[in-house]
C-alpha cells in the first residue's frame, strides 16, 4: 500500500511537471505574436521564422549539451534515463528545456527587423549550448561561479529565473543591440526618437495573454511538485501571486501612462503585465496576494519609465521593449525577494544579478562581436527599407494587396 | 499650373516629403497604389515554389504647382528617388496641365488657391 501511494506520488509529480512544461512552451507562441504584432508587417514573416527557429535550436542545442553543463545530466541525455528520486529525470529536461527556449525569445523582439537571420541563429546556437547553461549551473544548478564562490553560499534566491531566465535574455538582447545599433529612420540627425508604430496590436495582446497563461507553467511548474499537501498549498499560491503580480502590473503601467501621457497606451499596458510577471518570478511563493499586486505595480511603473529612458535618453533602440520588461523588471523582481523572504539578503541578490548579467553580457557581446566580424549581424540599409520578409524569407506575411 | 503625378517606391515617400517641403511645396496628396512597369513585378517564394507577383506596391503622389517651380519640383522627387544610380522600379513622373484650383473655405481660385 505504501508503495502504490509512493508510486502515484511518484505519478503525480512527473504529471504535474510536464504539464507545466506545456504551458512553458506555448510561452514560444505568446513572444512570436507579441512580436509580430510589435513590428512593421513588412518584417512579420521573419520575425515568426526567427521565433520557431530559435525554439527547435534551443531545444536541440539543450538537449546536445546544454542541460549537462547546467544540471550534469550527461551529453545527448545520457544521463536521464531511468527514474528520479520524485519525478521523472526525463520530464525535468523537459521541464527546463522550455526555459531555454523562453529566455532566448527574449532576444528575437530587441534585435528585430534589422538583423540578420542566419547571424541570429548562430547567436541562438551558442547562448543555448553554453551561455545560458553556464550561468543557469552557477544558480540552480550549484556549480561555483569559475572555481571562485558559489551564490548559493551566499544565499541567492531566484524561485523561477527573474534574473536566471529572463535578466539573462535582456542582458544577450543588449549586447546584440548595442553592437546592431538602431532601426533605419528611428533617430533623425537631431537624435530625437521617431515611434515605428507595430503592425497589428490585436496580435500583440493575444501574444500578451499567451505569456501571461504561460507563466503559470513557468512559476508553479518551479515548485517542482505537486503530490502532498504541502506542495499543493505552495502551488496555488504561487497561481495567485504570479496572477496579482501581473494584474498590478497592468493597472499601474495603464494609470501611470495616462498621467504622464494624457492617453491610455495600450502597448504599455501589455508591457505592464509583462513586467508583473518578471516581477514576481524571483518570488511567487512568500508573499502574501496584496504584496504581489504591489511588486507587480512597481514592476509596471518602472517599466513605462525604462522603456522611455531606453528610446529617449540612451537612444538604445528596442522594438518591443525587451530589455526593459525582462531586463531592468527582472532586477526589480530579483530585489524584491528580501522584501518578503528573511531567508534572503540585498547583498545576496545584488551579487547575483551582477555575476549573471556580467557573464552572459560580456559572453554575448564577444560572440556578436565575432559574428559581426565575420558573417555580419545587419542587413543592408536597402534590404532594410524592403522589410526583411521579402529580403530573408523571400514572401510577405500579408501577401493579398498585391496577389488578389 | 501644373499637376505633377509620381509613381514612387513606398519606401521613398517620406524623403520625397521632405525634398519636396525644402523647396516650399505647399501640399501632396498619396494614395497607396499597386501597379507594374516594364519589369512586370517580381519573384517570391511560397512552400519552396516560386511565383510572380504581377502588381507591386507602390505610392501615388499628386502635387499641384505653378509653372515655374516644374523642374525643380521634378529635380527634387528624382533626386530623393534614385538612390545609388537608380534601380529598375523606382517609379516615373507624369506631369500634366492643371486647369483650376479652388480653395473650398475662402473660394481664392488659380495660383493664388494652390
Amino acid at each position: 500500500m505504501e508503495i502504490q501511494i509512493l508510486e502515484l506520488q511518484y505519478a503525480i509529480d512527473t504529471f504535474y511537471f510536464l504539464v507545466m512544461g506545456a504551458l512553458v512552451m506555448w510561452m514560444a507562441a505568446g513572444f512570436s505574436m507579441l512580436e509580430a504584432g510589435l513590428v512593421r508587417s513588412k518584417n512579420t514573416a521573419e520575425i515568426l521564422t526567427k521565433n520557431i527557429g530559435l525554439f527547435a535550436i534551443a531545444c536541440t542545442m539543450y538537449m546536445v549539451y546544454g542541460y549537462d553543463l547546467m544540471y550534469g545530466g550527461g551529453v545527448l541525455l545520457s544521463g536521464i534515463s531511468g527514474q528520479g528520486e520524485t519525478y521523472s529525470n526525463a520530464s525535468d529536461f523537459y521541464f527546463q528545456v522550455v526555459f531555454v527556449a523562453t529566455s532566448m525569445s527574449i532576444v528575437s523582439g530587441a534585435v528585430a527587423e534589422r538583423m540578420k537571420l542566419f547571424s541570429f541563429f548562430a547567436f541562438a546556437l551558442i547562448f543555448t549550448t553554453i551561455i545560458y547553461p553556464l550561468e543557469g549551473s552557477w544558480t540552480w544548478g550549484g556549480a561555483s561561479v569559475f572555481g571562485l564562490y558559489s551564490l548559493s553560499d551566499f544565499g541567492f534566491y531566484d524561485f523561477a529565473g527573474s534574473g536566471i531566465v529572463h535578466m539573462a535574455g535582456a542582458a544577450a538582447a543588449l549586447a546584440g543591440v548595442l553592437l546592431l545599433g538602431p532601426r533605419k529612420g528611428k533617430y533623425d540627425e537631431a537624435g530625437n526618437s521617431k515611434p515605428i508604430l507595430g503592425a497589428n496590436l490585436p496580435l500583440a495582446t493575444l501574444g500578451t495573454f499567451i505569456l501571461w497563461m504561460g507563466w503559470f507553467g513557468f512559476n508553479g511548474g518551479s515548485v517542482l511538485a505537486m503530490a502532498s499537501k504541502e506542495s499543493a498549498d505552495a502551488v496555488a499560491m504561487v497561481f495567485v501571486n504570479t496572477n496579482a503580480a501581473a494584474a498590478g502590473g497592468v493597472i499601474a503601467a495603464l494609470l501611470f501612462a495616462k498621467i504622464w501621457f494624457g492617453k491610455a497606451d495600450l502597448t504599455m499596458a501589455l508591457n505592464g503585465a509583462l513586467a508583473g510577471l518578471v516581477a514576481i518570478t524571483a518570488g511567487p511563493d512568500t508573499p502574501s496576494a496584496l504584496v504581489a499586486t504591489l511588486i507587480g505595480a512597481v514592476g509596471g511603473v518602472i517599466v513605462v519609465l525604462s522603456i522611455v529612458w531606453f528610446d529617449r535618453k540612451l537612444r538604445i533602440d528596442d522594438p518591443v521593449g525587451a530589455i526593459s520588461v525582462h531586463g531592468v523588471v527582472g532586477l526589480w523582481g530579483l530585489l524584491a525577494v528580501p522584501l518578503t523572504n528573511s531567508d534572503v539578503t540585498f547583498s545576496a541578490q545584488l551579487i547575483g544579478a551582477l555575476t549573471i548579467f556580467v557573464w552572459v553580457f560580456i559572453a554575448s557581446g564577444l560572440v556578436w562581436y565575432a559574428l559581426k566580424s565575420i558573417i555580419g549581424i545587419r542587413v543592408s540599409a536597402e534590404e532594410e527599407d524592403d522589410g526583411v520578409d521579402l529580403t530573408e524569407c523571400g514572401l510577405e506575411a500579408y501577401p493579398e494587396f498585391v496577389n488578389e | 499650373m501644373k499637376m505633377v503625378t509620381a509613381i514612387i517606391q513606398p519606401k521613398r515617400l517620406d524623403s520625397v516629403r521632405q525634398a519636396l517641403s525644402e523647396i516650399n511645396v505647399t501640399g501632396v496628396t498619396a494614395t497607396e497604389v499597386k501597379g507594374f512597369g516594364r519589369q512586370k513585378g517580381h519573384t517570391e517564394l511560397y512552400r519552396g515554389a516560386e511565383f510572380i507577383v504581377e502588381f507591386l506596391p507602390k505610392v501615388k503622389i499628386e502635387i499641384a504647382i505653378t509653372k515655374e517651380q516644374l523642374d525643380e519640383v521634378i529635380e527634387s522627387i528624382t533626386s530623393a528617388c534614385k538612390i545609388n544610380g537608380g534601380k529598375i522600379g523606382d517609379g516615373k513622373i507624369f506631369v500634366s496641365n492643371l486647369d483650376q484650383v479652388v480653395r473650398i473655405r475662402t473660394g481664392e481660385s488659380g495660383p493664388e488657391a494652390l
